[in-house]
């Protein structure tokens, strides 16, 4: 660890960033299910995806010598270039966060990086062949191939155990269900800890820093590993309460059938040499189980939203990206503008989801209209307005009765509320006690 | 552009098939292991525990489950 220059080394605290964001944006796929059908208590199962995202991170040593996969031409990559597409990716995960949606923490990567090297190094750098092929066709493929698997598996689980009691097998299912998605967090923590490991090798190498052959350092590894665990144990909860609980309800059957169909989807897809986003393949899986089960739903709304927000991945955190990679260009008080940018529009975000907090206590109750409010009303001191149009169009409307009144006191009383409201106070409160909500909601509207 | 079609059919048909066939397996051991159905809802011996047989079966299909993931591990390691 010698000799490294400033923006090598923000470059490096920008990865663990990413990298911690990665973590909290994922822990839905491998913990939505467990959470939602009661298989383990919240808290126990974030942290035992963190344990096994840390050891995924040290189990394989095969690190990915290229960071986008021959998206872009890394050749001549610039460490502000990487700065600029980390910082893409960031943004939009922490936006897609906030409105509870899961997208491909991966794509929105690649999205960064494209859109950076789009600004900085022109269209020639960008492998459009490639794009198609590991990002947009995955992008159909995943759900596709895994909600098939999900929906075939659930239907002969109904089936064989029709004349069992359901509380008989309820056990038995957690259990197979705790396996899968064991499983799935390990792979998690191999794919995508891996993935930053890749991207601060690369910027110690085009600093000197390493030998252009180089493998990770030590530390490297341990950070890596260390920020992907933290940010799963600390749990996105409001993307496992929409996969848990809001794109169809999930009994111990389903959950089973579904992870235990994600889990082979992302195995064998990152065994056969067909990448395909983890987030995708369990979305697309629970949706499968939804469909599966006799009398089951899926709600297409928040599916769709959550199609339109797989749509948007790329452009947007490329946009980002992009702008960021114009500013970075310009210097070092460009590199400062745009950390000192990000980290506002961080500490923004942050800052809107305390007013609709979600965490262990609330994350099996379904809530989509308070999202809306959040979602909708929330972002407008978000630096990026294209992105923040994007974003609204995809926040999830209200359901339901109550939420359609909810929605139309909001938009008649939306000017006052953002301005005059004392937003923080009942927010800091938790939000378990039912006495709260009323008080929490009003605020919000 | 150069779609791999081949490798997405793979990807589809084992993803498939090895999906059932895990939740298959993992269903037989749990149906193996659980009651019979109780008295009122059924002809059959009223509560019963699981014959011996079915019982063996049902684990032998739990380690076949267990097999499995273990093979997925040495697939994330490898």
């Amino acid at each position: 660890m010698e000799h490294i220059t400033l923006l090598i080394g923000i470059v490096i605290i920008t990865a663990l960033v990413f990298d911690f964001t990665n973590g909290f944006h994922d822990t839905a796929n491998a913990m939505a299910t467990t959470i939602s059908t009661g298989a383990l208590r919240p808290k126990t199962a974030v942290a035992m995806s963190a344990v096994l995202n840390l050891v995924g991170a040290f189990l394989s040593v095969e690190v990915a010598k290229t960071i986008s996969g021959g998206i872009v031409d890394e050749s001549g990559i610039q460490p502000e270039v990487i700065f600029a597409g980390l910082v893409g990716a960031i943004v939009w995960n922490l936006l897609t966060w906030l409105v509870g949606l899961p997208s491909s923490s991966s794509h929105a990567l690649y999205g960064g990086l494209i859109g950076a090297t789009l600004f900085s190094a022109g269209s020639s750098a960008v492998h459009v062949d490639v794009v198609m092929m590991k990002v947009l066709i995955p992008a159909v493929a995943a759900p596709l191939v895994a909600g098939l698997a999900a929906m075939a598996a659930t239907r002969l689980t109904y089936r064989l155990t029709e004349k069992r009691d359901e509380r008989d097998t309820a056990k038995g299912y957690r259990a197979g269900q705790i396996a899968s998605a064991a499983l799935v967090s390990l792979a998690h923590g191999t794919n995508d800890a891996q993935k930053t490991m890749g991207v601060m090798t690369l910027a110690l190498i085009t600093g000197g820093v390493l030998d252009p052959d180089a493998g990770p350092p030590f530390w490297v590894i341990t950070s890596a590993g260390v920020a992907i665990a933290l940010g799963t144990y600390l749990g996105g909860w409001r993307i496992i309460r929409t996969m848990g609980k809001g794109l169809t309800d999930i009994q111990p059957p389903q959950g089973f059938s579904a992870q235990t169909g994600a889990a082979t989807v992302i195995l064998a897809s990152s065994h056969l040499g067909f990448g395909l986003s983890t987030t995708q393949v369990c979305s697309g899986a629970i949706m499968g189980s939804g469909l599966g089960r006799k009398g089951g739903v899926v709600r297409w709304s928040t599916a769709t939203r959550m199609f339109i927000a797989w749509g948007l991945t790329l452009p947007a955190a490329g946009l980002v990206a992009g702008a960021a990679a114009l500013l970075a260009g310009q210097g070092d008080w460009g590199v400062t503008a745009v950390a000192v940018l990000a980290l506002a529009a961080g500490f923004a975000i942050w800052k809107k989801s305390r007013r609709q907090p979600v965490d262990h206590t609330n994350v099996n109750t379904p809530d989509i209209p308070a999202q809306r409010t959040s979602g909708s009303e929330g972002l407008q001191d978000e630096p990026a307005g294209v992105v923040t149009a994007a974003v609204q169009a995809v926040s999830p409307p209200p359901a339901g009765p109550a939420a359609a009144q909810v929605s139309g006191q909001a938009t008649d009383r939306s000017e006052p509320a953002g301005t005059s409201e004392p937003a923080d106070k009942p927010a800091d409160k938790p939000a378990d006690k039912p006495a709260n909500k009323p008080a929490d909601k009003a605020a919000a509207v | 552009m150069d779609i791999d079609w081949a490798a997405l059919g793979q990807v589809f048909g084992v993803s498939l098939v090895v999906t059932v066939a895990i939740v298959g397996l993992f269903t037989v051991g749990i149906v193996g292991t659980s009651r019979k159905p109780q008295p009122d809802s059924g002809s059959t011996a009223p509560g019963a525990a699981p014959a011996p047989a079915a019982r063996a079966g049902a684990y032998a299909c739990f380690a076949l489950c267990a097999a499995a993931v273990a093979y997925g591990i040495y697939l994330i390691v490898a």
